[in-house]
């Protein structure tokens, strides 16, 4: 299919091909290391739940504290996926936190003061964050503000409304379907049992649908004749992610069910992973972030990427907010604090760069999952706030650190 | 004494699975400018390197004697205080300081309570410039001076550290012709005054101008020390590849049908001062299976000409008319100008052409993502078979498309870069100084790349300033000046003097 035919001249090598090492086992073991390395925040998380499971004597693993885990960081983990895609593309975001504030206040007028149903004031409070988005996205995109004044500036701005909108008092008391967003468990659909049998299936099926769609990918890139890791290594990993997600549903099972949440989040997961991976506008976001100008010189349409991408950023703090405001059934002037220094903390823990360019939302999730487990850990071994705080700023540190390493090793700039 | 400056004697230097030097010596004698050359990956810098501490003592086997005793630098400060200064080719200004202050930086001229004397620091300055030639008051900030004389302050600095062997890394690689000359003279003179210099470089009509010997280096090792009087261009070129190369250029037989692009009264402005005018007029045009030059010096407005015709990418208030096999188009956005068949491969691959650290696949794909996409998504199988059919057919050297960008050598980028453009199809290629910073072999299959373009029946445009290149690959020249068209000729016309005429045609004033 290739357009063009040139007869290369022979014997100009500008440069030695180094040639991957032929031994089946050192093949094997390179892509277990590689993958490893590639999943070193993975292999991470993991380290820190075992830490924490043991300083915790094992409360930090029981079923109605990793429920618990999922519902208390729900809404980072929302705010971490549209920040990991602002990151990627180069920019930051210093508002969300206090949009997040700001959308449910709004949210509490329309749901408490105005009486408004629950899903129309949901769907009106998502529109408020995209029409800050428009605002934010605006200045940046087409004004060439960079995004850090104008999301320093929105930050300040949104919080000066979240509290006019709540004029000095909090707004409490919301509808039932209203608060399950951020309380809420599918459970007992088909009546009470020790275990939750929906739960369960929908964890059977999560499995199922996983294995087919990693057996697919791997027969497509072979088809293709891309190189596929090693069969045992594929298998194994499967295995290993079919138990842990087995697990984790075992979990939820024997407590309350799915958290409303976490079927939010699984949605954004999957949403986004396939925009940011399959998309033609995530490959624009990837191609802004790794070089402006290349991307502007191959015809993506820069401004328009960068403007949606902080419209999107708007409606996700938005729904941050709403998931925050439904868990304490109340808007109140102080929501949102700091949450936009834990959404940007998981996006770099994840990998992402801070020049742009690199960055994955599994990465972002796992970093807010990092976070997550410190500070729930922390909490249970009844360490102040004082020293999570500088505990947290440590491990932000040492991640980026230890990654700026890997890549230096791995001859990177 | 020797005569000898500088020894190094079997230079081995391995990286991890790669043996980058192998058993090199290289003799410099006092008071020669010595030229290093060889393909790029060859090894030249990689010897530099050593020379200069940037791979300190241990890193490396082999000795290096420099003024009769045996050097073991640890790191670049150590052979600075040799006199030994290295000049990269990206040059190690800061843009927002004075010259002076970039002179001594890290040397600053002291005063009383050790704070830093200005007076003495620029007038000091002044004497440093006067010796390179370069008339600027030595506090304007080095934005403001252009790379030419940025250059010159950069050996303002190494002669402010008493420099007695300076070696300079591809120095005219970002210089016009002008610029090109003032420095090499400056070499030559800097070598009366008893300065050895090692010179780097790709132009082998530089070397032969300035230098004493040439040290031709090629996978490694050193091929031949050639003795000024033996130098002679296709001895270069034939130790630098291994073989001879009878033609530089690959054959090109034309076969030019009818015109697919014209370009009318296309003017533009410069985008931060709209009553300069930037392009001037100009008119051109190109038919399928032609390859036209347009040949210009640096600031010329070659690339002006190209980008703003290019999705309005540079400068304001732009008129003008495109047509394409005789309809008007328009091309007020890249994409505009994509769609419409146009495709403009940058003379910056670094900065405006590649996404360094993404991989080949992903960003041969960028300018025509389009093309992939399946059900609403990009279909990456599809997109791996298509980088890696160009892999092959572009002969792109790298062990998969995953590979970065950002670690290629120039030439396998440029096939890239090539590649995006090919892939998006079109009809009409403008390539800007397409064999910058390339070495010759990968020049060789630019050219065969540009000539199979055109055999397909594409209109290509070649912006360059090397104009034997120009004469060799085209079919047509333009030339251009101070935004102008000022002269075009058919291949059979075209020669370096009349070309290098009109390049330098000025206004009548």
């Amino acid at each position: 299919m290739s357009d063009l035919e040139t007869k290369p001249a022979s014997n100009t090598a500008a440069g030695a091909q180094v040639n991957p090492s032929n031994s089946k086992a050192g093949q094997w073991l390179s892509h277990v290391i590689a993958d490893l390395g590639k999943n070193g925040i993975f292999v991470a998380l993991i380290v820190v739940v075992v830490l924490f499971s043991f300083l915790t004597d094992g409360i930090l693993l029981r079923p109605q504290n990793i429920s618990n885990l999922i519902v208390q960081n729900g809404y980072i983990l929302v705010l971490a996926v549209g920040m990991v895609m602002v990151i990627i593309a180069g920019h930051i975001d210093l508002s969300v936190g206090s949009v997040a504030a700001f959308v449910g206040a709004v949210s509490g007028v329309f749901a408490v003061t105005w009486g408004l149903p629950w899903w129309l004031s949901i769907i009106l409070s998502l529109l408020v964050g995209a029409l800050v988005g428009v605002w934010q996205g605006f200045w940046i995109a087409y004004v060439g503000i960079p995004a850090f004044i104008v999301t320093l500036a929105g930050m300040l701005i949104f919080r000066g409304l979240a509290l006019a909108v709540l004029g000095n008092a909090n707004i409490g008391s919301f509808p039932a379907e209203y608060r399950a967003l951020g309380n809420g468990f599918l459970t007992d659909v088909f009546g009470e049992f020790e275990l939750d049998p929906l739960t369960l299936g929908v964890a059977a099926l999560a499995i199922i649908a996983l294995i087919i769609q990693q057996v697919r990918t791997r027969r497509g890139r072979a088809s293709y004749g891309q190189e596929v890791e090693p069969l045992v290594w594929f298998v194994g990993k499967l295995v290993l992610i079919t138990a842990g997600i087995g697990l984790f549903a075992y979990a939820l099972a024997s407590y309350k069910g799915i958290p409303v949440t976490l079927i939010v989040l699984a949605v954004l997961v999957l949403v986004y992973g396939v925009i940011m991976n399959r998309s033609v506008f995530g490959r624009h976001i990837y191609a802004i972030g790794g070089n402006l100008h290349a991307a502007e010189l191959s015809g993506v349409k820069t401004r328009n990427v960068t403007f949606w991408l902080f419209v999107n950023m708007g409606v996700l703090a938005a729904l941050a907010g709403l998931i925050f405001t439904a868990r304490l059934n109340l808007a109140g002037p102080k929501a949102g604090d700091g949450f936009e220094l834990e959404a940007i903390s998981a996006a770099f823990i994840g990998g992402a760069a801070v020049q742009g360019g690199v960055g994955t939302i599994g990465g972002a999730i796992i970093g807010g999952l990092i976070i997550g487990v410190l500070n729930n850990g922390m909490s249970i071994m009844g360490i102040g706030i004082e020293w999570q705080q500088a505990v947290k700023g440590l491990v932000l540190l040492l991640a980026v650190a230890f990654d700026v390493y890997n890549k230096r090793r791995a001859g990177g700039r | 004494m020797t005569t000898n400056i500088l020894e190094m004697r079997g230079i081995t230097k391995t990286f991890p699975g790669v043996k980058a030097l192998q058993d090199v010596t290289l003799n410099v004698a006092r008071g020669e400018v010595h030229a290093i050359c060889g393909e790029n990956g060859a090894g030249k810098s990689t010897l530099m390197k050593v020379l200069s501490g940037v791979y300190p003592h241990g890193t490396y086997t082999g000795d290096i004697v420099f003024e009769d005793e045996i050097v073991e630098f640890k790191d670049i400060r150590d052979s600075e205080a040799k006199g030994i200064v290295i000049i990269h080719q990206e040059l190690a200004l800061s843009p927002y300081l004075s010259i002076a202050e970039n002179i001594f930086l890290n040397n600053e001229q002291r005063g009383a309570l050790g704070l830093i004397d200005w007076n003495k620091t620029n007038s000091e300055a002044v004497k440093l410039l006067a010796r390179v030639g370069l008339r600027e008051n030595p506090t304007t900030k080095i934005m403001d001076i252009g790379v030419g004389k940025q250059q010159l302050v950069e050996i303002a600095k190494a002669l402010s550290k008493r420099v007695k062997l300076l070696i300079l890394d591809e120095p005219t690689a970002a210089l016009n012709d002008e610029d090109s000359d003032h420095l090499l003279n400056l070499m030559l003179h800097l070598k009366g005054q008893g300065i050895t210099s090692i010179i780097i470089s790709h132009k082998l009509n530089e070397i032969k101008k300035v230098s004493d010997a040439v040290t031709v280096i090629r996978d490694g090792k050193a091929i031949e020390t050639i003795a000024k009087q033996e130098v002679t261009e296709d001895r270069i070129i034939k130790d630098m590849v291994g073989r001879d190369l009878e033609h530089r250029y690959p054959d090109h037989t034309p076969n030019i049908g009818e015109e697919i692009l014209r370009v009318e009264d296309w003017t533009a402005h410069h985008p931060q001062d709209p009553t300069r005018v930037m392009v001037d007029n100009v008119n051109l045009n190109v038919r399928r299976g032609e390859i036209v030059g347009i040949a210009g010096l640096m600031g010329a407005g070659r690339t002006e000409f190209a980008m703003s015709l290019f999705g309005r990418t540079y400068g304001s208030r732009i008129s003008g008319k495109v047509f394409k096999g005789g309809k008007e188009i328009k091309t007020r956005t890249v994409t505009e100008a994509i769609d419409n068949g146009i495709a403009y491969a940058t003379e910056d691959r670094k900065t405006y052409g590649l996404n360094l650290i993404e991989d080949i696949k992903r960003n041969i794909s960028m300018a025509a993502l389009g093309k992939l996409v399946k059900g609403g998504l990009v279909d990456d199988n599809e997109e791996f078979k298509v980088a890696n059919e160009y892999r092959t057919s572009m002969n792109i050297k790298a062990p998969t498309v995953l590979a970065k960008t950002g670690k290629l050598s120039g030439g396998n980028q440029q096939k890239v870069v090539l590649s995006k453009w090919i892939y998006s199809n079109p009809d009409v290629l403008i390539l800007d100084e397409p064999t910058r910073g390339i070495d010759v072999g990968a020049k060789y299959e630019i050219y065969a790349i540009i000539n199979a373009l055109a055999a397909q029946g594409k209109g290509v445009i070649v912006i360059s300033s090397e104009l034997p290149e120009l004469i060799g690959i085209c079919d047509r020249i333009y030339t251009l000046s101070e935004g102008r068209i000022t002269g075009e000729f058919p291949i059979t016309d075209a020669t370096p003097e009349t070309l290098i005429k009109h390049m330098t045609m000025e206004k009548a004033r």
